[in-house]
């Protein structure tokens, strides 16, 4: 249809800005300004003023530019336009934010001297613009980690608001903005601070980032430090190991993996706030999902693999250094390994259908892994790669580049969550646990879907929602993070996340409600027996 | 054996695959209007910027060819039943062995002078969308709008409009939005909710013409009141009627539609209508003859190819229901709640209504055996599965009330109003004792 389209690009759609929101536009882009002057070298005589004056104009710049749009508009779904603004609809501006955020990530990964990172000597330019409100809270002078902490819970902060604002009718809304907006300011920005200023020892550690996202926390200096800090590190360390292995699945098996990636994660919660009005943009094509498979699950292997060399690497060979050896470790990795697949293949045999093929075969690969591991291995090497190496390989492509560069660098054109969807080993643990053993699905209403597709075009993690929603049947899907949105958009009140028992949880029925109960018996009679 | 099917829209589609999944036979769809079947009911999305036109189609244009469902663009002009064959307007032929006529509605003009104009248009295909951005693509270009006939399709034509802030003259028959279906307080509250969106809702007020500007365009309306507004785009949404202009001369009986006994077969062998054009020669209950509704589109196609693969099965729709949005109101009904107008004498209403939200609720029941006669939910989402089962079981309206939580849909953590809703009933009924 390409009339449709280049009709809306000659016709006049509201897509420029009001008044005020220009002017909160202004506002906001001077604030950065002050940070950009600083960055290019600027000294600023008051920092802390400076520095206020620059954090409090951005977030009024977002506050005043939410004010701007939904004053005075009646409480409901905001979506008037989204495709025809350009920084929405992947025009321009969408393209010049795009390359701003790729080039500031690139710049804070790879080259934080131009931030103003000094080794060895006092900050520079931008970063050192936030020492005050660093030594104010740990005692330390900033980091460009600092920086990046502080803007990213800004903006959190400031487009959760917005969010509030947009989603005002919607309480599930609400509480999750709420939620994630308390979790990045107190968990992984103030808390680390304040321990680190009560016990300089203790590794900073924000305690919700739980491995394999954090694929940093198990390796030597962290251990050390954490076991080198008496109890409370010590506690932290257990607390890290429960996390993923105790923690994880039983508030996934109750509420589904939304309880971290929309409630808690700091990656879901800029996805969630800042992201929002980039999550149109995600791909909805079947082809993306065969992509989103592989990568996803691939990074998972990746990580286990190369956590268990980084670990391997500095345990000794026998228990004198710390309570595991070597073998030990490993053959535990293998036997809980074992015990899951064993698991997952005795009694989800059936949900995992084909799938099922392509799991055996990453399982193998990484038992493959220990066993080259244990076998062909001195303390370094894996076969020809060090563990070292692994490491930095991960870190460089997994941990820099596709979380940062890519996953937010990108929002204005690939959307939203794409690390979430695509890289996240997190996310794919607990779509893992999700699919298999979880109570949550999104209900479809009987026979009331019209086949609108709001559902999915606003779908962050691009499930074809609709697919479902149209066929009767609940969406259980690995991938999805249990934002809410498809059912704030949908129009007649087809989807409904909840949590229920498992029994009926995955439904697929061949003729929907509405018609004669003989026909529906009928048609579904076989649908109902596959699993 | 090749089926055929006459239009591409939710009920031919429907019938193309479930025809696909029950057999092997070449199946054809022909259509004017689009090349791959997209949802109708999200044009409006398309012109508010919510969605483009690829996220309203259903299916990957892939999904055609891998499932063996031919598509052709071809606008039929003609169906002769005695070579089993259709004659397309570029001159082609095409056979059939079946024949499956669904091709859908077309907006009503009731002889209005002037309703032919530039500028004057209905709201139903994709054609009409591409109308409406050439007539209204901003406030500059159209100063203002009116809209005739208060239905479902008048408001969504009503929030388009206002989405690119283009002021609206919304001309309403009745005196009040859409009471033949709806109770008198859910009217009102959509009559308050309407105005809140800064349309201006003329109650009670019809169309006498269209006046024409010296171009041929509509420049303003002349109410049946003698008012003269001036207007760029004139928007006739006072219903649809199927669109059959095609079957004139074939042999197949119509009367406002396609005539279909109950197996949606015409009085022609191995031709049959399904969706907005069939009519049933005898309705279905206190259903209309020709209904133009997504889901019965989808019912029927469902079932009609139950009896193309060889398995005959009667038309049967379940329970009624229905769901709309106003503005930003979802509306959804169950079973039969009468209009204000058209109550029969013993049917009773409970209505409900939020202090001060947009929510309220009306439960229509036998008033002499309490009967649970259907639901009307404004703002409050109802599970459909468990009110379909109340309907089936013929509860009463004290059970349905006790039970009403059993049936909420709204998403986690919404505010509850049952207790609210009981409190007031049982506080009614004690007045009234």
């Amino acid at each position: 249809m390409t009339t449709l389209e280049s009709m809306s690009l000659a016709g006049g759609p509201p897509k420029s800005l009001k008044n005020g929101q220009k002017l909160a536009v202004f506002l906001g882009l001077s604030s950065v300004c002050i940070l950009l002057l600083a960055t290019f070298g600027f000294d600023f005589p008051n920092q802390g003023f400076w520095l206020t004056a620059s954090l409090i104009g951005i977030l009024m710049g977002v506050i005043g530019f939410s004010w701007a749009t939904y004053k005075g508009e009646p409480k409901g779904i905001k979506n008037h336009g989204v495709q025809f603004k350009s920084i929405s609809g992947r025009g321009l501006w969408a393209w010049a934010l795009g390359i701003v955020l790729t080039t500031f990530y690139i710049v804070l990964y790879f080259y934080p001297e131009y931030l103003g990172l000094v080794k060895d000597g006092p900050n520079r330019g931008l970063i050192s613009l936030f020492d005050p409100l660093s030594r104010s809270l740990s005692g330390n002078p900033a980091s460009q980690w600092f920086v990046y902490g502080t803007l990213y819970t800004l903006a959190i902060l400031a487009f959760g608001i917005k969010f509030l604002w947009k989603y005002r009718h919607n309480r599930y809304q609400r509480l999750r903005t709420l939620s994630v907006m308390f979790f990045q300011t107190a968990f992984a920005f103030i808390i680390p601070e304040i321990m680190a200023r009560l016990n300089g020892d203790l590794p900073y550690y924000d305690l919700k980032n739980i491995w394999p996202l954090n694929y940093y926390n198990f390796e030597r200096y962290r251990v050390n430090a954490f076991i080198d800090s008496g109890d409370i590190g010590l506690g932290m360390l257990i607390f890290g190991i429960l996390s993923i292995l105790v923690i994880t699945p039983l508030l996934t098996y109750f509420y589904g993996k939304r309880w971290y990636c929309s409630w808690v994660c700091g990656c879901g919660g800029l996805a969630e706030t800042a992201g929002d009005s980039f999550r149109q943009l995600s791909d909805k094509s079947t082809f993306a999902w065969k992509v989103e498979r592989w990568v996803v699950h691939s990074v998972l292997v990746f990580v286990v693999l190369m956590t268990t060399a980084v670990i391997y690497s500095y345990l000794g060979s026998d228990n004198s250094k710390y309570w595991l050896s070597k073998s030990q470790f490993l053959m535990g990795v293998g036997v809980l390994l074992t015990a899951i697949f064993t698991w997952v293949m005795v009694f989800r045999r059936k949900a995992l259908k084909k799938d099922a093929l392509y799991g055996a075969a990453g399982y193998m690969i990484i038992i493959l892994g220990l066993l080259a591991i244990h076998g062909f291995s001195d303390a370094k090497h894996i076969f020809i790669f060090s563990s070292e190496s692994l490491r930095k390989t991960y870190s460089f492509l997994i941990g820099s580049i596709f979380s940062g560069v890519i996953g937010t660098g990108f929002y204005p054109i690939f959307g939203n969550r794409v690390w979430c969807r695509f890289g996240c080993p997190m996310a794919a643990i607990l779509g893992l646990q999700q699919r298999l053993f979880s109570r949550f699905r999104i209900t479809t209403n009987g026979g009331q879907c019209i086949s609108c597709g709001n559902c999915s075009t606003y779908c962050e993690m691009g499930i074809d929602v609709r697919a479902y929603a149209q066929k009767g049947a609940n969406i259980v899907r690995a991938s999805c993070v249990g934002c809410g949105i498809c059912s704030a958009v949908c129009p007649r009140g087809v989807l409904k996340l909840e949590n229920g028992p498992r029994k009926g949880r995955i439904n697929p029925r061949e003729v929907l409600l509405g018609n004669d109960v003989n026909l529906m018996e009928l048609a579904n009679q076989n649908s109902d027996t596959a699993y | 054996m090749h089926i055929v099917i006459i239009g591409n829209g939710i009920s031919g589609i429907t019938a193309a695959r479930h025809i696909r999944k029950g057999s092997d036979y070449k199946i054809t769809v022909v259509s004017s209007e689009s090349d791959h079947f997209f949802s109708r009911t999200a044009l409006m999305y398309i012109y508010m910027g919510h969605m483009k036109y690829e996220h309203t189609k259903p299916y990957e244009d892939s999904f055609w060819k891998k499932n063996r469902i031919g598509l052709m663009r071809a606008k039929v002009t003609a169906v002769v039943p005695a070579s089993k064959s259709l004659v397309l307007e570029d001159g082609g032929a095409l056979s059939y062995d079946k024949l499956i006529i669904a091709s859908g509605s077309q907006p009503n003009r009731f002889g209005w002078p002037g309703q032919d104009l530039k500028g004057v248009q209905g709201l139903y295909s994709l054609q009409d969308l591409e109308a409406l951005e050439v007539h209204a693509p901003d406030k500059k270009q159209c100063r203002r709008a009116v809209i005739v006939g208060g239905g479902l399709i008048g408001i969504e034509l009503a929030e388009m409009l206002r989405s690119r802030n283009i002021p609206v003259t919304f001309l309403v028959r009745e005196s009040s939005f859409w009471n033949g279906v709806l109770p008198k307080g859910e009217s009102a509250m959509i009559n308050e909710h309407i105005r809140q969106h800064h349309v201006d809702l003329r109650l009670g007020t019809n169309l006498k013409e269209i006046l024409s500007d010296e171009s041929g365009r509509a420049r303003a309306v002349i109410t049946d009141q003698d008012e003269e507004i001036e207007c760029d785009l004139v928007g006739l949404t006072a219903g649809v009627r199927p669109n059959i202009g095609f079957l004139e001369n074939s042999g197949i009986e119509t009367d406002k539609g396609v005539l279909v006994d109950r197996y949606l077969q015409t009085n022609i062998r191995d031709v049959y209508a399904i969706g907005d054009c069939a009519q049933q020669r005898i309705p279905i209950g206190k259903r209309r003859a020709v209904e133009a509704v997504w889901y019965t589109g989808r019912m029927m196609g469902e079932t009609l190819a139950r009896t193309i693969c060889g398995q005959d099965m009667e038309y049967r729709p379940g329970h009624w229901f229905n769901s709309a949005k106003f503005f930003d109101i979802e509306y959804q009904t169950y079973g039969w709640v009468s209009g204000s107008g058209s109550m029969d004498p013993e049917e009773q209403h409970f209505h409900w209504r939020h202090p001060n939200e947009l929510l309220c609720l009306t439960i229509a029941y036998d008033v002499k055996t309490r009967k649970f006669l259907g639901i009307n939910t404004f703002g409050i989402r109802l599970r459909h599965e468990v009110v379909d089962q109340w309907l089936t079981q013929e509860l009463t309206i004290d059970q349905v009330l006790e039970r009403l939580p059993e049936a909420n849909f709204d998403p986690e953590q919404y505010r509850r109003y049952e207790g609210d809703i009981l409190h007031t009933f049982t506080s009614n009924t004690e007045q009234t004792l």
